[in-house]
């Protein structure tokens, strides 16, 4: 059920890479675990994240989560949409993006895992 | 990212209590949860949409592990006099009311209800977390009043569901005799649900109309099932705590443990209507009537935000950089589709208009003081 074309962090975003660009995502065992989503706050762009460094919050009726950068990089997009459709996110987790990055040390990407080795996490 | 709700329980499932319920969750794949140690549906289809089943058409919850005590004997009335602010000695056979169990500071050992079940017998409904806290609190100043009574911590005899939601009536109607037409708010009659014998009060915690249905926890699958069944046409929907909160915060109900505790008085809560002033005596009655008579330091205050952010239990309301207060409930809720919340505030921040501004995580928010509730239910035809 986890797309192959997509990588994944153990914090549960989903990164998909294009050359050096990062589009990322929470995936659907997130969106399942935290339930209606009503509110997302992103960076802005230009915005320099590392790998593993909060870029923002994600909060469902029951609780507030922190999205954790995939990769190093700057903001390069953010899907402003989101503010206003937050349930997007619940409805197509892996289509609703966050922000897009452009990795400045694509290696990184070794640390992240592929959609088998997502999905035994998440089972 | 995944938050709380995933890693907020340090005890291990095998410790947790479970309500007689517990099995039918598992299977009907609720999300579950430790709720104070228990092991409670948090949620079944999804928060927002329980709580637009409750609104619009009828929901169930299970509330077992909520406790009741049952006080009986010649000083029975007399006991709960003492140690509850509410005046217990205007109850008829057959009613209820909401009250507290207050410290001799006139702050809340616990928020409950106060059932009427015959001449010389009560019993109170109490909140889950407290009720052993509540029973050995009770037991000691009953003791210490001298008076004839016994208590019984009789939690265990009781499964109990909630039937809330504009269909509550029809849906309960098709499972029992009893006159529900002719039960009043805040009463309660005997009688079968289901086959089942019950106690049937019509009360709850989500704004709505509704019951709450006390059974012998053998039956209390058998009276689950049969409700889901006789509410299918009406797209009833087993419900969880997560629903249950965002409702009662929607109808300006306050939870104990996060709105008021032992350090809030039941003025300061905003609950002076469950005191009664025409008693003679009781747990905290000289700070209660001085706060009556000069005005309390600090209010429990309704706020809705005023920009896109969503506070919550234990954001900081500040002034200038100087924190003033604490939110002590905030959600956003879905029916209503408005950040908001309870706040505890000095008493100069505390009138209707007055703005706000609450740390979400070190960004400033605004947010205004608005009248309760936040949602009243239509009347009814």
């Amino acid at each position: 059920m986890y797309p192959t074309t997509l990588k994944y962090t153990k914090d549960h975003e989903w990164v998909k890479l294009d050359a050096a660009e990062a589009t990322v995502g929470i995936t659907d065992f997130a969106q399942s675990q935290l339930g209606d989503v009503v509110f997302v706050e992103l960076p802005e762009v230009g915005r320099e994240v590392k790998q593993g460094e909060m870029f923002g919050t994600i909060e469902s009726v029951k609780a507030v989560s922190e999205l954790f950068a995939p990769l190093s990089g700057v903001v390069t997009a953010v899907n402003a949409d989101l503010g206003v459709h937050p349930e997007q996110i619940n409805a197509k987790p892996h289509e609703a993006w966050m922000i897009r990055i452009q990795a400045s040390a694509p290696a990184e990407a070794d640390n992240l895992l592929d959609a088998d080795a997502y999905t035994t996490l998440t089972t | 990212m995944i938050g709380p709700f995933l890693t907020m329980s340090d005890n291990p499932a095998s410790v947790l209590k479970k309500t007689p319920l517990h099995a039918r969750h598992l299977a009907s794949h609720a999300r579950m949860v430790d709720f104070g140690g228990w092991d409670m549906p948090v949620e079944y289809s999804g928060i927002s949409d329980e709580h637009m089943a409750v609104r619009t058409r009828a929901g169930i919850f299970d509330v077992s592990h909520m406790g009741q005590i049952e006080l009986a004997g010649p000083a029975a009335l007399g006991t709960i006099q003492a140690l509850t602010s509410n005046d217990a000695s205007r109850l008829a056979i057959g009613q209820i009311q909401y009250s507290a169990l207050t410290t001799p500071e006139g702050t809340f050992v616990d928020d409950i209800l106060v059932y009427r079940l015959a001449d010389d017998h009560y019993m109170l409904v109490v909140n889950a977390t407290t009720t052993k806290k509540d029973y050995a609190w009770l037991s000691s100043h009953a003791t210490a009043l001298g008076g004839d009574v016994s208590l019984v911590n009789a939690s265990a005899r009781y499964a109990l569901i909630a039937l809330q939601g504009p269909a509550s009536v029809a849906v309960l109607a098709e499972l029992t005799t009893v006159d529900l037409a002719a039960m009043k708010y805040y009463w309660f009659g005997t009688g079968e649900v289901a086959s089942v014998r019950a106690t049937i009060s019509r009360t709850g915690y989500t704004g709505e109309d509704g019951f709450e249905i006390f059974v012998p926890p053998a039956q209390a699958d058998r009276v689950w099932q049969a409700l889901l069944h006789a509410g299918a046409a009406h797209d009833i929907k087993p419900c969880g705590l997560g629903a249950r909160d965002t409702l009662r915060l929607e109808a300006g109900m306050r939870l104990y443990g996060n709105d008021m505790d032992e350090s809030v008085s039941v003025l300061e809560a905003g609950l002076g209507w469950i005191v009664g002033w025409q008693k003679p005596d009781f747990f905290g009655a000289t700070r209660l009537r001085t706060e009556k008579a000069s005005g309390c330091a600090r209010k429990l205050v309704a706020f809705e935000m005023t920009e896109r952010a969503i506070a919550r239990h234990g954001h900081g309301v500040v002034v200038g950089d100087r924190p003033v207060g604490a939110v002590t409930s905030g959600t956003q809720t879905p029916f209503l589709r408005k950040a908001i919340g309870f706040a505890n505030v000095p008493v100069a921040l505390s009138p209707v208009g007055t703005e706000l501004e609450i740390d979400i995580r070190g960004r400033r928010a605004k947010a205004r003081v608005v009248p309760e509730p936040f949602y009243k239910r239509p009347r009814p035809a």
